[in-house]
């Protein structure tokens, strides 16, 4: 699986949301959830279709500055590309 | 807090809410309690609210809209609408019998997140037979009515010795709805499913088949259709992590009230239930006796309480060590360690004899077989 192309969105019958009771931001799907660290919240909260992946790396090099931030950003889309949590459109 | 010794107890995370008995179809495999007739006595809206934002407070995100047939429910909306603004992920888990387009769309309007739509076969004849109604043109209707409401298409296919040998013809009927999900659950041996076990369990023959079949087109839809293969317990040498460990991540709300660590957990002897209707649930998850009962690892006998496994599968299965060995506090006979794991063996040296040679007919579930059966071994 690779970095979908075009501007990245969730998956259909998935949900990002802020859960009090983990401190954490989560992701639901049918049946099930994940719970996101820190960095991962960061990078899926921008998979709102508005984004190309370059921009989401943009725009997270302009939050956090003087990091390098690309590689780890791609390499967690690809995989959220693979479990079927985010696509391209 | 009794039983937990001195692991922290965290809130829910799942709420299933098993909102009636109540069912158009007699699915032989139902996991219901075989004397659900005499749980009549259904929670009202107002309860059921109230229920679900407690354990929304508890951080309950994730909620289960079931049954019995939770259509049935003429108040399912406004549950669901109550849920989307607690902030639930929901899912309804249906037949699809006593469903229609205005009704998908009135979900999809109130909120609901996902629909799972159950099937008993891949042909009208089987999955009619195995329903005990005729069901199957309306669900293969619900199903795409579903999807065309932008859900995606979540289908459920129990699987046991009388449907598992159409895996392939499963799977291509879900390929032709373009089903987004499959689920290919094999049947878990509770309620109804226990009764008519040696009619349902598979042969060790026609599993291997199966999950060949199953892996087979996993491979070929890749990226189109997600199928998910369940391995039955029985066959296994490891017990399943039941509910990830009793009182854990699962709390489950019954159509009367009572609160269970898990649908099945009623049956135990020894054990109070609490009642919504008495209780909030803050105090029913932490304090309530029976929450506790088997909640952490204090309760494990040998060969649990020394395994470097017990916190992987938290010993199995309450219900089933309760079922097939007569203590709950009992190893599940699933695992290989277990002094009682002949029971289970033996369980599927009759599957291979019934396969070969006479069965009894199944018991269906219906309101009728209920009182038959729950005369006839009340203490079963």
């Amino acid at each position: 699986m690779s970095v979908p192309a075009g501007k990245l969105d969730l998956v259909p019958g998935h949900r990002f949301q802020y859960e009090e009771a983990q401190q954490a931001h989560v992701l639901l799907y049918p049946e099930g959830m994940v719970k996101l660290n820190d960095s991962a919240a960061e990078i899926i909260k921008r998979c709102d279709g508005s984004h190309t992946a370059e921009e989401i790396i943009q725009s997270l090099e302009t939050q956090f500055p003087g990091v390098d931030l690309a590689d780890d950003v791609r390499a967690l889309l690809e995989q959220a590309h693979d479990r079927g949590w985010i696509h391209g459109r | 807090m009794t039983g937990a010794g001195s692991m922290a107890v965290s809130g829910p995370l799942w709420l299933l809410a098993e909102l009636t008995y109540a069912c158009p179809l007699q699915c032989p495999y139902c996991s219901n309690p075989v004397d659900f007739h005499r749980y009549r006595d259904e929670l009202d809206t107002e309860t059921w609210v109230r229920v679900l934002s407690e354990a929304r407070r508890m951080g309950a995100a994730q909620l289960g809209l079931s049954g019995g047939e939770p259509l049935v429910r003429r108040d399912l909306e406004t549950i669901i609408a109550e849920a989307r603004q607690l902030g639930y992920y929901s899912n309804l888990i249906t037949s699809g019998v006593g469903m229609d387009k205005a009704r998908v769309a009135a979900f999809r309007e109130a909120g609901l997140d996902h629909i799972q739509v159950s099937f008993q076969a891949s042909s009208r004849e089987l999955n009619d037979l195995i329903a005990g109604t005729d069901a199957f043109e309306h669900k293969l209707a619900m199903a795409r009515a579903v999807k065309a409401h932008g859900y995606p298409m979540v289908l459920c296919f129990v699987l046991h010795r009388q449907n598992i040998d159409q895996v392939d013809q499963v799977l291509e009927l879900a390929s032709r709805l373009e089903a987004d999900y499959v689920e290919l659950a094999t049947t878990q041996y509770y309620g109804w499913a226990r009764l008519n076990r040696d009619q349902l369990l598979p042969t060790r023959e026609q599993l291997q088949r199966a999950e060949a079949v199953a892996h087979d087109y996993q491979e070929r839809f890749r990226g189109r259709m997600k199928i998910y293969y369940v391995v039955p317990d029985y066959y296994e040498n490891r017990p399943k992590a039941c509910m990830n460990g009793w009182g854990s991540i699962f709390l489950t709300v019954a159509p009367d009230g009572t609160a269970l660590p898990c649908h099945a957990a009623r049956q135990l002897p020894g054990l109070e239930f609490p009642n919504v209707r008495d209780h909030d649930l803050q105090k029913i998850w932490y304090d309530s006796p029976a929450f506790n009962r088997f909640r952490g690892f204090d309760w494990m006998r040998e060969p649990c309480r020394s395994c470097p496994e017990r916190e992987k599968d938290f010993g199995g299965c309450r219900c089933q060590a309760y079922m097939l060995t007569g203590d709950a506090a009992n190893t599940d006979p699933v695992c290989e360690f277990s002094p009682h794991r002949e029971v289970v063996d033996e369980a599927i040296r009759q599957a291979e004899t019934a396969h070969a040679g006479e069965t009894r007919p199944l018991v269906f579930r219906n309101p009728r077989n209920a009182r038959a059966f729950s005369e006839e071994s009340p203490a079963d």
